[in-house]
């Protein structure tokens, strides 16, 4: 019997040890405090409805298992009770009531976005973020990661499990300082996203046209991950959000790098390239930012997104194309504030001289500052 | 004169259908109108179910296998378009049709040839939307509420999508004012309404949910055309308009929709539970209360499916409370239909299984749905594959568990055959067992940071997803056991007695009647001693 017991207990451990390891099955407790509330709140409301649920199902099995008739039961002939049923009314009620007092305090809580040390504004873009740091004046795109982006094209007969946080990478990330209270301001250029990172302990939707907000108070450095949670189109499930929790020190140096980062791409607009450099600069900006509608063969999604390939305005005049790609064109959104004058250029080059295309035109980063 | 050659001349007819496909064509039959209902409904949850298959088989494992993630999203949404306006719905008003009149001691719907219409639109209606698949662009792949901006974003198959939307409004609507009719006109003397069945009951409620949301609906998607084709800005911000007006607009429908999908559910069980437990139903005035109070309070919650879009606080509190009241009148109905249980003398027939797994796993439904009512957990909730597992929770071992339930239950009424018992048990436990295999991993990779409606996944989400993929398809296959159960029982099999079930007769008018019944229900009133006080 003792054997047994330990046998069992074993068993339940290796579960639940394994379980712990390999499987997330729970809200993650997170990194701020609301987080931490939202996790405390989950748990509380959960125990109470297991300990319904135990009742119930007590009853239920208790009732299933002795007043069967197969086991000489004889109907009772009872249909109500008055009392009964105001009492399991009016316990409920009561219930709620202590569910309804934390909730309140944290939502009361994490409403409060007031007095917060710096302001991030969030852009969702089919399908990309873009992160404007309103007090440093960087400014920047963050995309799914080029490898996640290759392993998960239909097809790629790439193992997703050889891939590095497979669809949860992107190629810049946003960082962040830690203990510093941080306002989210939300917005969106084209459709409805939803930014959400599960160790944070909120989601809220970026809506075009509108601004909604929420903060963050991240306690610990460190990578968190999260994904668009508003479906968004065809490449809904490949915006990923990575967010880097970098100590006061850490971040400043951040900032100081990516503002020379930025400083170097501006001049590079100032560069005359080559063909051949603005074709290799372009296959790349294409497979981030175009690829996701048009299709990496440049074929496109008839009815939906044009192709590239054979299109009128590929192969048609260059003045035509800038606008395009620059001003936008119905679905098509504007790329004039997502890239710089020379990935503009590069693109527009490799589309013009890829997928058959072969019109041997080049377009430089200077013709695009006059046309922006 | 006249009359009474008339009369005469009626006598010698046995009043039964006529023969041939122009019978089903034509027919303002409830019964015949019903079977149609029924079938379609039956057509529909199969096409629906292979969809849903399609998005489980993309989802096995991470990476992209086998579609492109444009159609993954036309078959996310076009299987949820499916399965609540062509399987669920018409299938319970297919329900309606065939067990009202019998259960009032009617002997037939009041407006039998608006019914035969609002059963003909359907198959159009579904023609429509199907055809966008063939498209330029394909189906509509925006989800199945259709937000806007998204949904302008596709080809020309929206039109297609809002005409079938107002198709199938339009053929609710009818239906809804044929059952209140119905009801309200047609009853045998001394069925005072504090008499009706539950199941009528709930319907009855329902027909007033439909018709107070459905052109609510219609309004949204017409606005949604207009701003396509018309140059309008309703949900348009560029031009002043407001993405978030259609999010209401919707969920002033979507959310008293849910209950359009469940009540009659809960109508059905409150006749299933009492046969089997020999015992009447507990509670029947509060059952009614609890059920006219779901109703209600269903108009005043909708927006606690957009906790997430940025309400003013006091919003944001007034949903939560007014949300977690409805936990309320719905835990009466559990506790009632316990009691019911309680102290019978219960035998476990098919129909009998499928009501108390609905109770069970509805209830698991619930206590989720309570979970998500709680705005700043919702915020972490929302829009993940734990939403998912909720609402399926609910829709397919709540609806159509109940929808099995009851078609097991009148099916030998209907065909006046008995149906295979042994195969319709084995269609409840490889049911029963592969719908919780299928959704019950969901709770944990939605609760673990997976999105819904995703086409490929992080891998840490592989093993559940294998699992909850693994279970649609045992599900998905075992609903041609109860194909073949329905057909074989139609076919012939053991006779039923009038009563079918062992004292039957104690719990509706409806057993009263011969198995099969009569071509023409209640061509006289029921006798007043037939009709129950309590049920």
């Amino acid at each position: 019997m003792k054997k047994t017991k330990q046998l069992l207990a074993g068993l339940a451990l290796m579960i639940w040890g394994e379980a712990q390891a390999d499987y997330a099955v729970n809200m993650p407790v997170g990194v701020t405090e609301t987080s931490r509330d939202i996790h405390d709140l989950h748990m509380l409301i959960l125990w109470i409805c297991v300990a319904i649920g135990v009742i119930v199902y007590g009853l239920m099995v208790y009732s299933i298992v002795h007043h069967r008739k197969s086991k000489g039961a004889v109907p009772a002939k009872f249909h109500e009770n008055t009392r009964l049923e105001i009492v399991w009314t009016l316990i409920p009620f009561l219930i709620l009531f202590a569910m309804a007092v934390p909730a309140t305090q944290v939502m009361i809580k994490a409403y409060d976005t007031g007095a917060a040390d710096m302001t991030i504004k969030v852009t969702g873009y089919q399908w990309k973020w873009r992160y404007t740091y309103l007090d440093e004046g960087i400014d920047f795109f963050s995309t799914l990661d080029t490898k996640s982006n290759e392993a998960r094209q239909l097809g790629s007969r790439i193992d997703p499990t050889t891939v590095d946080n497979y669809l949860l990478n992107v190629d810049d990330p946003l960082v962040i300082p830690v203990g510093k209270k941080i306002r989210i301001l939300l917005t969106a250029a084209d459709v409805l996203h939803a930014w959400w990172v599960p160790e944070f302990g909120w989601k809220k939707d970026a809506i075009p046209g509108f601004i909604t907000d929420g903060w963050i108070k991240v306690e610990k450095p460190g990578t968190y991950r999260g994904q668009c949670a508003e479906l968004c189109g065809r490449d809904h499930g490949f915006m990923p959000i990575v967010v880097i929790a970098k100590t006061d020190e850490e971040y400043k140096q951040w900032v100081a790098e990516h503002k020379s980062k930025q400083e170097s791409e501006q001049a590079e607009s100032g560069k005359t390239f080559t063909l051949d450099e603005l074709v290799a600069k372009g296959e790349q900006v294409y497979s981030t930012n175009c690829a996701a509608c048009h299709l990496p063969n440049g074929e496109g999604i008839p009815g939906t997104f044009p192709a590239i390939k054979g299109s009128p305005v590929a192969l048609g005049p260059i003045a035509e194309h800038v606008s395009v790609v620059v001003k936008g064109k119905k679905s098509m959104p504007a790329f004039e504030d997502q890239l710089s004058a020379a990935d503009l250029a590069a693109v527009i080059t490799y589309q013009r001289n890829a997928f058959g295309n072969k019109k041997g035109d080049l377009v430089q980063p200077s013709e695009i500052q006059a046309q922006k | 004169m006249t009359a009474a050659t008339h009369d005469a001349h009626h006598e010698h007819h046995d009043h039964g259908p006529a023969k041939g496909f122009m019978r089903w064509v034509t027919t303002t039959n409830h019964k015949d109108i019903g079977t149609l209902y029924l079938v379609t409904a039956l057509i529909m949850f199969f096409v629906g179910g292979a969809m849903a298959l399609i998005i489980r088989l993309e989802l096995f494992e991470p990476g992209m296998q086998w579609v492109d993630p444009l159609f993954f999203n036309q078959m996310t949404t076009l299987h949820a378009l499916i399965m609540v306006f062509g399987a669920v719905m018409p299938a319970f008003v297919g329900l309606a049709n065939w067990m009202i009149p019998m259960m009032i001691g009617a002997p037939d719907m009041a407006l039998p040839r608006m019914n035969n219409w609002s059963f003909w639109i359907l198959p159009f209606a579904f023609a429509l939307l199907a055809s966008t698949l063939f498209m330029e662009g394909g189906a509509p792949a925006a989800g199945w509420t259709l937000y806007p901006p998204l949904v302008l974003q596709g080809g020309n198959h929206l039109p297609f999508a809002i005409f079938s939307v107002h198709l199938l409004g339009m053929s609710s609507i009818m239906g809804a004012i044929n059952i209140i009719v119905t009801v309200f006109n047609m009853r045998a003397p001394g069925m005072t309404l504090m008499k009706l069945p539950m199941f009528v009951w709930t319907w009855v409620i329902t027909a007033f949910l439909l018709i107070a949301v459905m052109p609510v609906f219609a309004g949204a998607v017409t606005m949604l055309l207009t701003d396509k084709y018309f140059g309008t800005s309703f949900f348009n911000a560029a031009g002043g308009g407001d993405p978030v007006l259609y999010q209401h607009l919707f969920w002033f429908f979507g959310h008293p929709e849910v209950y359009i999908m469940i009540l009659p559910s809960f109508g059905v069980i409150s006749q299933i539970i009492p046969t089997f437990a020999r015992k009447p139903l507990f509670g029947y005035s509060s059952m009614v209360y609890a059920t006219a109070s779901i109703g209600l309070l269903s108009f005043i919650v909708w927006a606690h499916h957009q906790y997430t879009v940025g309400m003013p606080l006091a919003g944001e509190l007034y949903f939560t409370y007014a949300t977690m009241l409805i936990a309320v009148p719905t835990g009466v109905k559990v506790f009632n239909w316990i009691s019911t249980m309680w102290k019978g003398a219960m035998t476990f027939e098919t129909p009998m299984l499928f009501a108390i797994a609905f109770v069970v796993l509805f209830t698991m439904g619930g206590f989720t749905g309570l979970m998500m009512s709680i705005s700043p957990a919702d915020l972490q909730y929302h829009d993940t594959y734990f939403i998912v597992a909720h609402f399926h929770y609910v829709l397919v071992p709540g609806a159509v568990f109940a929808l099995f339930a009851g078609t097991y239950y009148w099916l030998p009424k209907w065909t006046g055959h008995k149906y295979d018992e042994r195969l319709g048990q084995l269609h409840f436990w490889l049911s029963t067992i592969s719908v919780n295999v299928l959704f019950f991993p969901q709770h944990f990779v939605g609760l673990a940071g997976m999105p819904r409606r995703i086409p490929d996944y992080a891998v840490q989400f592989a093993e559940f997803n294998a699992m909850s993929s693994a279970g649609a398809f045992v599900f998905g296959f075992s609903q041609l056991i109860f194909v073949y159960v329905v057909i074989k029982a139609i076919k012939g099999g053991e006779k039923a007695s009038s009563e079918v079930w062992e004292g039957a007769e104690n719990h509706g008018l409806e057993w009263h009647l011969p198995s099969p019944p009569p071509y023409h229900t209640w061509t006289e009133a029921p006798a007043p001693e037939l009709i129950l006080d309590k049920h």
